[in-house]
């Protein structure tokens, strides 16, 4: 029987200053009829470029350079345009990582989803439409009979990417590319869409890649894994056979980031609390966003904040920062209140409280040099000029293991994505503060390189005696580094305590719904998973 | 209370910024002119200034007055279309103003009825085929034309039309009697000179507009779609820049009313323009007044006019949560 797509030493390259850089590096892989192939790796491995490639499209400023991709026994490597505009949408569709962003601002939900089959003749507008609510309904989307004739910025992102695999679903296809599908959602948010995802896809016996570089998830929805390594293919082999027996060193290395401890910490150092917030309730305009939150963070420690996106964690960071005024409450820094705004604050006191943002990209100037990003809080906060100030930029590079001499005359836009979150990290300590709030930092960045900078972080904190807010919604981050946790809902705090005492039972009912959705390896989590979840609400309704 | 839906609220709110800009532009007008040096009714009465004349001028167009009392009286006048009476000819200059108004509003419309439609489609055209002859050749041919002075291509212009092929006219003489047809006929060769003028800019507005969104998610996904590269381009790309397009578009349909002074003098077009240069030569000053109000609302007006389309075009705003 012959395979549905079959992609052989496939070569694919970018344009660079100096000329074509291979990026995919003659990789292959098959895809059978009804089966789902998960391919991993870090950012930059080519798992989208692979992805996309199954398609015959290469996003602007690629090429392929050599091989051969077959669809269903036509060669797509050098077919006309109009031939692969017939199978695009058709029979191979793609579910994007970001649907907030993959679905236009302008048109209404159903309008995109009708577009496919419409424009592809293979409904009438009527036919597509009713369709299109039946796929809403089967994606368990709430409303579906109108939740096609909202805009997408009036629907949430789990509802959109939905939405977005519904979209997909429209013409039937018989593969379907999922770029990263839940890579952007929270964790009890990723559970809905990727039992939506899994059973749709079952039913309508698609087959499709699933790309991602969580291998917990893709256990859970991939018959088969390829993982690969900056271009190049590592190994593939069965699910279960790849998760219970990995056979190359790259494959053991991705199970082993999970593993990372912080150093041990010095028991006479706890004493007394760098930083309170007491009863603080904030908001925008007339609703609260936080409500009566209080917690101590102990000098020398990290609290985690956790909570899906919404729960109020960035705005307590604005208030403590500044950027936001209390309504009610205060926040203490060592037993002096703070003042609000922030820049109401003695300078001291600005500079010994940093932040590092989520966004390492956008966190920097892109016209600034390394040398302006880090030599400006150098010069506002210490006076440092000149010769000092250029010394202590060099021992600040070292500091977050960036080679001075190489990167101090870089702009932000020649850094990968690792190394602009060191840069934001160096930035935040030329102030030389006590306290640093960390708002996601690790969330955008590949599990590999998130551990370099939690490694770093650590020995930052151990050398400097520094503290840490860490908010995050990745609780795998909140085991790994956190002393103490804050979990929160809805703008409150649910549940605090040491992380020992957070990880064992019994937990707040919303802590342990957190706790349970977190993906685990085993490829049967999220059938067990869904199964004692409707178990439990079977037995609420009998009761 | 009454609740107004965020649309409606933010109109009236611009409406309202609109008017106090205008509001504040009429005394910048007022006082700029007023700062002026010299006597205006010695200049304006010149050999026939005895000191009767003098004090009858000054009576009668209230020059004892205190500034802030004749701004007033000036800025009463004007809300109720009375702009007082010409310093030159004693006319009443609502009149005087009028027609100028008709003329220059006539021939700012008829060459944006060619030129926002054409640089439009130009400029949708440029970006589908980026980087091909065609996108090349439209860019530098409208960006060739505005790197040249108007008075020089409207003289270009005249040189061929008027004076080789002798197809159209080289002066725009239009009076209130005249036909359509006629009108369009006589005022073709000023028209194409702002629309030359003008285009440029527009066309490369539209065509960077829609560049910058080609590489957004959004515009991928529709090519995965299977959707023809003309379809993404209007369909997908055009709705999400209406907003920058219609900035620009305001900007220069303000700059034909107002910038074309030097088109109206070469083609001796009886427009505000050329009103407005013959009363600085003449220092008619409540002319000039009257003359920049208009151009001061128009200008204020078409930017208001984009702001709101900007607005209605954004999903978020027109179809809040």
């Amino acid at each position: 029987m012959s395979k549905l797509l079959e992609i052989s030493d496939l070569k694919i390259e970018a344009r660079g200053g100096d000329g074509w850089n291979e990026i995919v590096k003659g990789v292959g892989l098959q895809v059978a009829r009804g089966e789902v192939v998960g391919l991993i790796g870090e950012s930059g491995a080519g798992k989208s470029t692979l992805g996309l490639a199954a398609m015959g499209y290469v996003k602007p400023g690629l090429r392929i350079a050599g091989g051969s991709i077959r669809f269903d026994g036509q060669e797509l490597v050098g077919a006309p345009e109009s031939m692969l505009r017939d199978l695009r949408g058709r029979r191979i569709a793609y579910v994007a990582q970001s649907s907030a962003a993959a679905f236009n601002p302008a048109w209404r939900l159903i309008d995109q989803h009708c577009e496919g089959p419409v424009r592809h003749g293979v409904m009438s507008r009527a036919e597509a439409q009713a369709e299109a609510v039946a796929l809403y309904r089967q994606m368990r989307l709430p409303d579906p009979e109108t939740i096609g004739f909202r805009y997408p910025h009036q629907v949430s992102g789990g509802q959109l990417q939905r939405a977005m695999t519904a979209m997909a679903m429209a013409c039937r296809p018989d593969l379907i590319i999922f770029d990263e599908p839940t890579t952007a959602l929270d964790v009890t948010t990723q559970i809905e869409v990727l039992s939506a995802i899994r059973d749709a896809v079952r039913d309508h016996g698609s087959a499709a890649i699933y790309i991602t570089h969580d291998l917990a998830v893709v256990a859970q929805m991939a018959d088969r894994v390829k993982v690969l390594l900056k271009g190049t293919e590592v190994e593939e082999a069965p699910t279960r056979e790849m998760l219970a027996n990995p056979q190359q060193d790259y494959t053991r290395s991705l199970w082993a980031v999970r593993d990372f401890r912080p150093s041990p910490r010095d028991p006479a150092t706890s004493a007394e609390p760098i930083l309170r917030i007491e009863n603080v309730t904030a908001g925008y305009g007339a609703l609260p966003v936080l409500r009566d939150v209080s917690f101590s963070v102990a000098r020398g420690r990290t609290v985690a904040v956790v909570g899906e996106s919404g729960s109020g964690k960035s705005t307590t960071a604005r208030v403590i920062m500044g950027l936001l005024a209390p309504s009610q409450g205060r926040v203490l820094f060592e037993d002096q209140p703070l003042a609000a705004p922030g820049r109401q604050r003695p300078r001291d006191l600005q500079r010994r409280v940093q932040m590092i943002h989520q966004m390492a990209d956008t966190a920097l100037n892109p016209w600034h040099r390394v040398r302006d990003v880090i030599g400006r809080p150098l010069e506002f906060f210490l006076g440092l000029r000149g010769a000092a100030k250029e010394a202590r930029i060099r021992e600040l590079l070292a500091e977050i293991e960036l080679e001075p001499s190489q990167f101090i005359d870089r702009l932000p836009g020649e850094l990968s994505g690792g190394q602009k979150q060191r840069l934001c990290i160096a930035r935040a300590l030329a102030a030389d503060p006590d306290f640093i709030i960390c708002d996601e930092v690790t969330s955008a960045l590949d599990q590999i390189v998130a551990e370099g900078i939690l490694r770093l972080l650590d020995r930052l904190q151990r050398e400097m005696g520094l503290s840490y807010l860490f908010i995050t919604h990745d609780l795998a981050t909140v085991r790994s580094i956190a002393d103490e946790v804050v979990v929160m809902q809805q703008g409150r705090v649910v549940e605090q305590g040491p992380k020992d005492e957070m990880f064992t039972p019994p937990h707040h009912p919303y802590t342990e719904l957190l706790l349970s959705s977190v993906p685990e390896m085993d490829p049967d989590w999220l059938s067990r998973l869904l199964e004692q979840r409707r178990a439990a609400v079977g037995k609420g309704d009998a009761a | 209370m009454t609740r107004l839906s965020p649309i409606p609220r933010l109109i009236l709110r611009r409406l309202a910024t609109g008017l106090l800009t205008l509001l504040i532009v009429s005394a910048i007008i007022f006082w700029a002119i007023e700062l002026l040096p010299g006597d205006i009714a010695t200049e304006i009465l010149g050999q026939s200034a005895t000191p009767e004349t003098l004090a009858a001028f000054r009576e009668r167009f209230g020059l004892n007055d205190p500034p802030m009392i004749r701004y007033l009286h000036w800025l009463g006048g004007a809300l109720t279309g009375d702009l007082g009476l010409s310093m030159a000819n004693q006319r009443p200059i609502a009149d005087l103003l009028a027609d100028r108004a008709t003329n220059t509003f006539f021939l700012a419309g008829y060459a944006a009825v060619i030129a926002v439609p054409l640089a439009v489609v130009l400029g949708v055209a440029a970006a589908l085929y980026r980087g091909s002859m065609l996108d090349r050749f439209i860019s530098n041919a409208t960006l060739t034309v505005i790197s040249f002075p108007e008075y020089f291509v409207a003289y270009i212009l005249i040189l061929i039309f008027a004076v080789q092929l002798q197809w159209f006219p080289s002066l725009a003489a239009v009076s209130p009697g005249m036909g359509l047809g006629a009108r369009l006929y006589a005022t073709f060769l000023p028209a194409l000179t702002m629309v030359l003028i003008v285009m440029a800019h527009m066309m490369r507005m539209t065509r960077a507009a829609i560049v910058n969104l080609l590489a957004l998610p959004y515009v991928e996904m529709a090519h995965l779609k299977g959707v023809k590269r003309r379809r993404v381009i209007a369909v997908h790309a055009l709705p999400n820049a209406v907003a920058p397009i219609a900035t620009v578009i305001a900007l220069n349909l303000a700059y034909l009313i107002v910038g074309v002074v030097l088109v109206e003098v070469v083609f001796v077009y009886p427009g505000l323009g050329q009103l407005l240069v013959d009363s600085v030569a003449k220092r008619d000053v409540t002319v000039v007044q009257g003359a920049c109000l208009i151009f001061a609302a128009t200008y204020i007006l078409l930017n208001l006019a984009a702001d709101i389309v900007g607005i209605v075009s954004n999903p978020r705003l027109l179809h809040p949560r």
